[in-house]
């Protein structure tokens, strides 16, 4: 087994005490919901001796460490519990819901990527002029601008004064049909199926939301690759390879951005972190049905349930996603592992 | 460079307000920062005593105005001035924001230190302690806490410290960690310095001034975060003015063309984060002083 | 080949213009090794980048002409300047390790300027790539060929980067401080094969270094660059036996070389008698089967392999080795910074070693052995004053304070020759011999009865070396100290130690004092060691 594998590996081991982490704090802070999840269900007619009897069946009357154990116990069998207010399995609920948070993030992370990265290298290219400046301006501004703010700006002027977008409610407009299954992604669906009136139907749907997502996640993304390609454009062996003759276009993006690639990486797992936690605010704007608006519907009934489930999928999501961006790393970087 | 060329004592900026001065008047954009920030701590100080009107006052009769002299922010839907609210809310966006990451500073500059210095299973503890709280969205996980303890300041003061804790202890590990075998380091020990004493008069405070940036950052981030869960209906409640609030119930208003019920407490909520973004560099000049030239 | 007229460069800063050359002209023959020697600042590397048109952002030419084979370099275009770096001209840097792309196999980075420079094509880069790398003899090179720079030693790195700036056969190569941060049989190595290639290939070279001695050996001609102005030109003999500036003598004066004596490193009217220092017989620090073992990743690592010597009270004892020979691993169990796996450590016949390090700054023993860092500026914190420096021993272990505690700091600033108001200012406001005279006065502040010195010296031009060594000797003789000298420069050691210990991968392979082991070394380490070490040739008598 060579080094690097066994560093992999290695990283792999270091989730699984984040997984036992993150299954412990959000049964603890579900639990620490307030509301009575058994009265809930048993319904406003309902008498102590059926709300008793329910809460028997859901297992709450026994210790909150037993309760832990059942919980565990269901979560290894898949089981999620049910949701109070849809009726339905979370793990369907979430199941259903989950493509179009992913949508939305992903397209709004590859537009966010494709203004950001090209500025940053653009403003670290030129330090100091009028590029590098507005770059710090433009960014400072994104990240200021809070994401429930510039969607309902959005909507205004887009929606309310040019009429140029849809209506702010959801996926698709009524009129059209949504795409069949494959992927729950309507885009991909939608062109999978040839059917492109959908597709422009559901990417119209999708500019908005997606662009104030972006625009939240541009700063760190171009300000990471600002740093990372001024460091990398100062480095030594820069020079070298100016020194040997080689053609700017090489020295720029064969050797300084390649380099510079590796932290902007990182910050990516950060930055996709912070668009799932704002998902939920633009999801709630938006009307769109993602499980950021389903967990706020859950917070507010205190449907445990959901919100655990909820918690539960973003953090392993997350954690999946963070390995999946070091494993990525190692195997861009051959210094990992080794030393 | 050369020994005889710089026998003089330093000059100027051998003051702390000297040094101030120097930073302030060597970049403009931190100039405008820091003139902003005292715009708003002016608002939050002597805000509720100067403005015109009972931020919750309501007049049926005026609701839902346009801005006006009388009404420079408009009303909105029970009458209450756009304007007076706004201004009055800054006392509580700042309470919360500056409370929450001080407290985020302190706590993750404690363990980031210890767990830097020492290195070992301390830091091995921490490091997965944080990893986790790390594996939440931040927001989800703020929302979360709040939801638990119950809407009230204080627990979204929590709430927000909480989540920032992670971004100081990495950091300060960090800076500590690259200085744990410096030079100067392995001299303050030599000089008769207990380990903890080297930690805290001479490791730490090198490590102030990227911690700054953050700290400026994160007053940024702490704002649109209570504002953020204020709009979800996870924070202060209505009617207390509040510009997470005001946003979120202006929304309603917006697809009718009531524009200024969200636009102007969404606006100073902006005004306010960039203000404490472009405090960053400054801040950290301030605090390093081999800016002191 | 190269004639360079009238070049002067300026930098644009925040302080405004700062000019690094002014006006300077000379000419390299083909085939000539001309060497450009000169102190940190003096701007003898910005005239290579400017003749390369590769100045870092700020910098311009602003007048002068520089032609190269009858092409004006000054007037060509980025486009012909880059056909002509790495075809023509060629550089190599310092600090190899740097100089090479991180993430890039090295094999890839050679075929790179094949390839821009069409000497080979993409189906036969590889074999010419491999070929490029065994012209600069290393060893099986189509293995090399994959590798990380990360997985080379440094002396490697230099023979890639030599390699890729010798893969195009340029008729001038311009070699910028090429082993500074080497070991000195590394060092030796490099430029052998470096002054090999370029006489096989009748190649141009100029040599920029700031160690005169070096460029001596390896150059037909030597320029000496002082703050942007040639000073003195010449041939090395003519240079060292008769040099006509000031400034070249002081610099000839301050290169530690065989047959001078520490006083010989200053200028003629500084050189007060040599203060005797007193050995005495009875030991002050005994150190007995000294281990260190380190957890590596493949098993244990012994970095100090049971070693044991004395260092008598008065005496000054030199620890000479190259990187990982363990000296400093060494010096920092000795001044208790690290606790040793076993072994005794006595002090005036004390053990010291049974206190662990992170308690040893209660001792009794702690202000009697202190230490003079090897890197001035990271040894000073950034957020303190030198004079805040200096009183942190005296106010933690003496608890003086106050005026007592203002006058002796100045009294120690006095003795080391730190002028009074340099007291206020904050480390990067001072310049580095000045950072070196605060060190000494903070380490010395409790009147320690040892002295451990590590490089102290390493990170300075020649010219502040040579103050600080005297300095090192005047404060010996005055206050009775041991010296416990950590050095990886044999010519150095001999000025100031009377016995001497070699160091090799953790063993002591040579001891002795210090005139028989340099003259008559027994070892055959010390003698590759002494043979690589680069000899100034014997000025005539001032």
């Amino acid at each position: 087994m060579n080094a690097r594998t066994k560093m992999i590996l290695g990283r792999m081991a270091q989730a699984i005490p984040v997984v036992m982490g993150v299954v412990v704090i959000s049964f603890l802070l579900t639990r620490a919901l307030p509301g009575d999840p058994a009265a809930y269900f048993a319904g406003p007619a309902a008498d102590e001796a059926s709300i008793a009897e329910i809460r028997e069946a859901l297992g709450l009357d026994k210790p909150l460490f037993q309760q832990f154990f059942l919980y565990v116990g269901d979560l290894a069998r898949g089981d999620l519990g049910t949701s109070l207010t849809t009726g339905q399995t979370v793990m369907s609920d979430l199941a259903a819901r989950l493509p179009a948070s992913l949508e939305l993030t992903l397209v709004a992370l590859l537009l966010s990527c494709a203004i950001a990265i090209p500025l940053g290298v653009l403003a670290a290219t030129r330090p100091g002029t009028w590029v590098d400046h507005l770059c710090r301006v433009l960014v400072t501004a994104g990240v200021s601008m809070p994401t429930f703010f510039t969607g309902i700006v959005l909507i205004y002027v887009f929606y309310y004064l040019a009429g140029l977008a849809p209506s702010p409610l959801g996926r698709l407009d009524f009129i059209y049909l949504s795409p069949p299954h494959v992927t729950g992604f309507y885009l991909i669906d939608a062109a999978l199926a040839g059917d492109w009136e959908t597709w422009f139907g559901a990417l119209k749907q999708l500019i908005l939301p997606a662009t104030t997502l972006a625009l939240f996640t541009l700063a760190p993304i171009a300000r990471m690759t600002r740093a990372a390609m001024l460091s990398a454009l100062s480095s030594d062996f820069i020079r070298t390879a100016r020194a040997a003759g080689l053609g700017s276009r090489k020295v720029l993006y064969g050797y300084a951005f390649r380099n510079a690639l590796l932290p902007v990486v990182t910050t990516l797992g950060m930055v996709f972190s912070f668009t799932l936690g704002a998902n939920v605010l633009v999801e709630k704007v938006f009307a769109w049905p993602g499980i950021g608006s389903y967990a706020v519907e859950a917070l507010v009934v205190s449907d445990y349930a959901a919100v655990q489930g909820f918690v539960l999928a973003m953090a392993l999501l997350f954690v999946a996603l963070n390995l999946v961006i070091d494993i990525a790393y190692a195997l861009i970087d051959p210094r990992i592992g080794l030393n | 460079m050369v020994d005889m060329t710089s026998s003089q004592p330093a000059r100027k900026g051998d003051t702390t307000l000297g040094h101030i001065a120097y930073v302030l008047k060597d970049n403009p954009v931190t100039m405008l920062a820091f003139a902003m920030l005292a715009f708003f701590l002016g608002c939050a100080f002597f805000g509720p005593a100067l403005v015109p009107y009972d931020p919750l006052a309501t007049n049926a009769a005026r609701a839902l105005e346009a801005p006006s002299w009388d009404h420079w922010f408009g009303t909105d839907n029970l009458g209450r001035d756009v304007f007076s609210r706004v201004i009055v809310a800054t006392r509580l966006d700042l309470t919360i924001s500056v409370a929450a990451v001080a407290l985020s500073f302190v706590v993750g500059s404690i363990l980031g230190s210890i767990a830097g210095y020492w290195g070992g299973w301390l830091d091995a503890v921490l490091n997965r302690c944080l990893d986790t709280i790390m594996a939440f969205p931040l927001f989800v996980l703020a929302m979360g806490v709040v939801a638990a303890l119950g809407n009230t300041v204080e627990n979204i003061i929590y709430a927000t410290a909480i989540i920032n804790i992670p971004f100081y202890a990495r950091l300060v590990r960090a800076e500590v960690n690259i200085r744990r075998n410096a030079g100067f380091a392995q001299a303050a020990k030599l000089a008769g310095n207990s380990d903890l004493r080297v930690l805290a008069v001479h490791i730490f405070p090198n490590a102030l001034p990227p911690m700054m940036v953050q700290v400026s950052l994160n007053l940024g981030w702490a704002i649109l975060n209570a504002a953020g869960l204020s709009f979800i209906g996870l924070g202060v409640r209505p009617p207390t003015p509040e510009w997470g609030i005001m946003v979120a119930e202006g929304a309603n208003f917006i697809v009718s063309g009531e524009w200024w019920l969200a636009v102007f407490p969404g606006l100073w909520l902006m005004l306010a984060v960039f203000t404490f973004n472009l405090l960053g560099d400054g801040l950290r000049d301030i605090v390093d002083p081999r800016k002191r030239t | 080949m190269l004639s360079i007229k009238d070049l002067s460069v300026a930098f644009k800063t925040r302080k405004g213009e700062v000019n690094a050359v002014r006006g300077i002209s000379l000419d390299v023959g083909k085939g000539e090794t001309l060497g450009i020697v000169g102190e940190s600042g003096s701007g003898k590397s910005v005239t290579s980048y400017a003749l390369m048109r590769i100045l870092d952002a700020g910098g311009e030419i602003r007048t002068g002409d520089v032609s190269y084979g009858g092409i004006d370099l000054r007037a060509a275009s980025e486009r012909d300047m880059r056909d002509i770096r790495g075809r023509e001209i060629s550089m190599i840097f310092q600090n190899p390790r740097a100089a090479l792309n991180p993430i890039r196999r090295v094999g890839h980075q050679v075929e790179d300027v094949l390839i821009r420079h069409a000497q080979a094509t993409r189906q036969d880069a590889k074999t010419k790539a491999i070929a490029a790398l065994e012209a600069v003899k290393i060893n099986d090179a189509a293995a090399r060929y994959e590798a990380y720079p990360f997985e080379l030693s440094g002396g490697m790195c230099q023979r890639i980067v030599i390699a890729i700036a010798l893969a195009c056969k340029p008729q001038l190569l311009i070699a910028d401080e090429p082993t500074t941060g080497l070991d000195i049989t590394t060092q030796k190595a490099v430029m052998d094969l470096v002054g090999a290639l370029a006489k096989e290939r009748g190649m141009g070279m100029i040599l920029i270094t700031h160690d005169l001695g070096l460029a001596s050996q390896y150059c037909d001609r030597i320029v000496v660059m002082k703050d942007g102005l040639i000073v003195e030109e010449g041939a090395p003999g003519m240079l060292f036996t008769d040099p006509q500036h000031p400034y070249t003598r002081k610099l000839v004066d301050a290169t530690p070389r065989l047959g001078a004596s520490i006083r010989n490193l200053l200028p003629p009217d500084a050189r007060s008698p040599e203060p005797e220092h007193k050995v005495h017989t009875r030991p002050l620090l005994e150190v007995r089967d000294l281990v260190k073992t380190y957890p590596g990743k493949a098993g244990p690592v012994q970095a100090v392999k049971g070693i044991s010597f004395d260092i008598k009270a008065g005496q000054s004892l030199g620890l000479v080795g190259e990187s990982g020979s363990g000296k400093s691993t060494t010096s920092e169990m000795v001044v208790r910074l690290q606790d040793p796996t076993s072994g005794n450590i006595l002090f005036e016949g004390h053990d010291i070693a049974s206190t662990p390090s992170g308690k040893f700054m209660r001792h009794p023993v702690r202000r009697n052995i202190q230490m003079v860092f090897q890197d001035a500026t990271d040894s000073l914190n950034p957020r303190g004053t030198a004079a805040s420096a200096i009183a942190e021993p005296l106010a933690r272990i003496d608890r003086m304070r106050g005026a007592k505690l203002e006058s002796r700091v100045s009294e120690l600033a006095d003795l080391v020759g730190l002028p009074q108001p340099l007291l206020s200012r904050y480390p990067h406001q001072l310049s580095g011999g000045q950072k070196a005279r605060v060190g000494i006065a903070r380490a010395i502040a409790l009147e320690p009865k040892l002295l451990i010195l590590d490089e102290p010296t390493a990170a300075l031009d020649v010219s502040i070396q040579a103050l600080v060594l005297n300095l090192l000797v005047d404060l010996r003789a005055q206050m009775g100290m041991s010296y416990l000298f950590v050095s990886h420069d044999l010519n150095v050691v001999r000025l100031l130690c009377d016995e001497v210990l070699v160091m090799k991968q953790g063993e002591i392979v040579d001891r002795g004092p210090t005139a028989s082991v340099m003259d008559k070394p027994s070892h055959p380490y010390t003698r590759a060691l002494i043979e690589a070490a680069p000899q100034p040739p014997e000025p005539v008598a001032a």
